[in-house]
């Protein structure tokens, strides 16, 4: 049991309505998250990235696959059963004032999710609250009494945060969760996760468009693009020798010291309501055949840990 | 030395703020832009960095208290009329801003849109402005610019609509073209398409490009020269080799460090300092990075130190510079 990951995801699909049609916003995907890890997903905008999220969290429920959380699938599970289920599993979000109720003290936001949990009495709860605030990196006695409009950026990410660890789960979900910080604020709260983790021994699903930030955090790296996962491996591995032309294009598109004209792939990501056949990559790849368009590529590992989906990946010769 | 295009000397901005305190967003802020040349502003928010491009242009809110000089091609634009200095937006500097979505008007088809840019300034038929129009679309490499042109900016990913402003900036081939935060927005394959289609164009036109940033390896990966703002003020100027090789400026250095880059070690601990800007509305004396700076000393916190060139075409603004590059 020991061995088994925290978190396995399976088959996962999430698909929803808009007037253009139908949205294929999570079509199939599947990974591990062991305990004390940090798996990155880096994606761009429509990637499903956030609607990948959200559907492990089952808010909303997505539409097929497994979730299983310490070997429960949280898919099976409703109401109270699900609620406690969840408990051990949390997640920090872009916009930390969205997150916030603007009428709350910071003191009360911290301890909402231990009375909603019915954990400990007032006392034992209060002292949880001061705990946690200090945990964060705020003073309980001076940030425990605002509101969070008195609060700065970083301070109220710190605030959602401690909400978070509050209930001391196993796993957070970080979706895009330090992108709106500047650089140097950035950095504190990303050195506060990495503290965390160490001194909480917590795992991470750290989602985000910034392949650098998601690669500073993470022990795997996985890439998503248009719904499906293109490359998962080693975070070092993904970045020195990166299997997917998908991967290399955006390894390419980071502005580097000095690195003034580089490739960049041509076109934009099509429309997730109306998907390429086979690989969804293959309209902006340089490397696509025709079959790319006839046959989807499966994921299979090439290296120890490292996978690809593509039938003309990198490092392989083509066949 | 070519004739700066852009010369902008003790800039100072200030806002009324509560009580009779007034916030200084801008503290005397001086540089030249030249023809052809990239440069970038880079700053956190608050830096002034924005603040301080607006009110060049005269694009600042009433109430704003702008003093100093900003020369375009010799004009002085400080204190003209918003009649006066239509006349120079556009056809001497325009500007493109972070959120097309909200720069465009989402019930005009983007073609009608650009048009009415062009004949704002030029005294052109409806037909010539619409076949500009389209000229332009395709300038910014808008596949299939007459069927876009008839589109609503709904339509348009978030990468075409900022061509789209592109465009509209480009209508009467301004000589300086301000991009504020352009790409910010965008994703980083986006991201590329843009900034290469700014060089590209700039080229071709022959514009000095300004890129306003919060991202310092844009700013070094795009600009010929990097100018870092901290509350308020110039820190440091310097060529962008140059800078990214030998950092001055304490902030700077900070700056740097704190950006993750994909050549770290995971989980490596990334160099942060502590503490905030401080309050706009409440200038210190000393160095207003002192009370955050690992070498500040007693001289630091006592007066603001000039910025000035200390070394051939590098400005600094501290007492006690590092000698850091880029780890």
């Amino acid at each position: 049991m020991t061995d088994a990951p925290l978190l396995q995801v399976r088959d996962l699909v999430h698909e929803f309505p808009t007037d253009a049609g139908i949205v294929h916003a999570v079509s199939g995907v599947s990974f591990d998250v062991h305990a004390g890890e940090t798996l990155g997903i880096v994606g761009e905008t429509g990637s499903g990235k956030s609607t990948l999220a959200r559907a492990v969290m089952q808010a909303p429920r997505p539409k097929a696959g497994a979730v299983l959380f310490r070997g429960t699938d949280l898919a099976t599970l409703r109401g109270m059963r699900l609620l406690r289920a969840r408990r051990h599993l949390q997640m920090v979000f872009q916009d930390p004032f969205g997150s916030l109720d603007p009428k709350w003290r910071v003191r009360d936001l911290v301890e909402e999710p231990l009375i909603a949990y019915r954990t400990g009495d007032r006392g034992a709860r209060r002292q949880r609250v001061d705990e946690v605030l200090d945990l964060v990196g705020l003073d309980p006695a001076g940030h425990g009494g605002r509101r969070p409009r008195e609060l700065s950026g970083g301070q109220a990410q710190r605030v959602a945060i401690a909400r978070a660890v509050a209930l001391s789960p196993a796993l957070i979900i970080c979706d895009e969760a330090v992108s709106s910080l500047d650089v140097l604020i950035q950095a504190q709260v990303l050195n506060l996760f990495e503290r965390l983790r160490a001194e909480l021994g917590l795992s991470y699903l750290f989602i985000a468009h910034d392949l650098a930030l998601v690669k500073q955090v993470s022990d795997r790296v996985a890439v998503m693009y248009l719904g499906k996962l293109c490359e998962v491996g080693p975070g070092e591995e993904v970045y020195r020798q990166p299997l997917h032309p998908y991967t290399r294009a955006l390894l390419d598109s980071v502005p580097g010291v000095g690195a003034r004209t580089r490739k960049t792939i041509p076109g934009e990501p099509p429309s997730p309501v109306h998907p390429p056949s086979g690989c969804r990559f293959r309209t902006r790849c340089p490397r696509a055949a025709q079959r790319c368009a006839d046959e989807e590529p499966a994921m299979r590992q090439l290296a120890a840990g490292h996978s690809v989906a593509c039938h003309f990946p990198f490092g392989v010769d083509p066949q | 030395m070519t004739e700066a295009l852009l010369e902008v000397e003790d800039l100072k901005v200030t806002f009324p703020g509560r009580g009779h305190r007034e916030v200084r967003a801008v503290d005397g802020v001086s540089y030249c832009v030249y023809p052809g040349q990239t440069l970038a502003i880079v700053g956190e928010s608050g830096s002034g960095k924005t603040v301080s491009c607006r009110a060049v242009m005269g694009l600042l809110p009433p109430g704003a208290v702008v003093t100093g000089s900003a020369r375009f091609g010799g004009a002085q634009l400080i204190g003209l009329t918003d009649e006066q200095l239509r006349r120079h937006r556009g056809a001497d500097v325009a500007m493109v801003f972070q959120d097309p979505a909200r720069s465009l008007n989402p019930t005009m088809r983007v073609g009608a849109q650009i048009a009415e840019a062009v004949r704002v300034h030029h005294d052109v038929s409806r037909v010539a402005a619409r076949k500009q129009a389209t000229d332009l679309l395709r300038l910014v490499r808008i596949p299939l610019p007459e069927r876009r042109s008839a589109e609503y900016p709904h339509q348009l990913s978030g990468g075409m609509r900022q061509r789209v402003m592109i465009a509209i900036a480009l209508a009467c081939r301004p000589r300086l073209l301000i991009a504020d935060e352009a790409t910010t927005a965008l994703d980083v394959t986006t991201q590329a398409q843009i900034m290469e289609l700014l060089l590209e164009l700039q080229a071709e036109l022959g514009m000095a490009l300004v890129l306003i940033s919060h991202d310092l390896g844009l700013a070094g990966a795009y600009a010929d020269e990097v100018i870092v703002m901290y509350a308020g003020r110039i820190v440091e100027q310097a060529p962008a080799a140059r800078l990214f090789g030998q950092v001055r400026m304490p902030y700077t250095q900070a700056l740097f460090e704190a950006i993750p880059r994909l050549e770290r070690p995971a989980h490596a601990p990334l160099p942060v300092i502590g503490g905030r800007p401080p309050d706009a509305a409440a200038m210190l004396d000393g160095c207003s990075f002192a009370p955050r700076c690992r070498l500040a000393a007693g001289d630091c916190l006592a007066a603001a130190p000039p910025l000035a060139e200390h070394e051939p075409g590098h400005r600094w603004a501290c007492w006690h510079p590092v000698d850091g590059g880029v780890r």
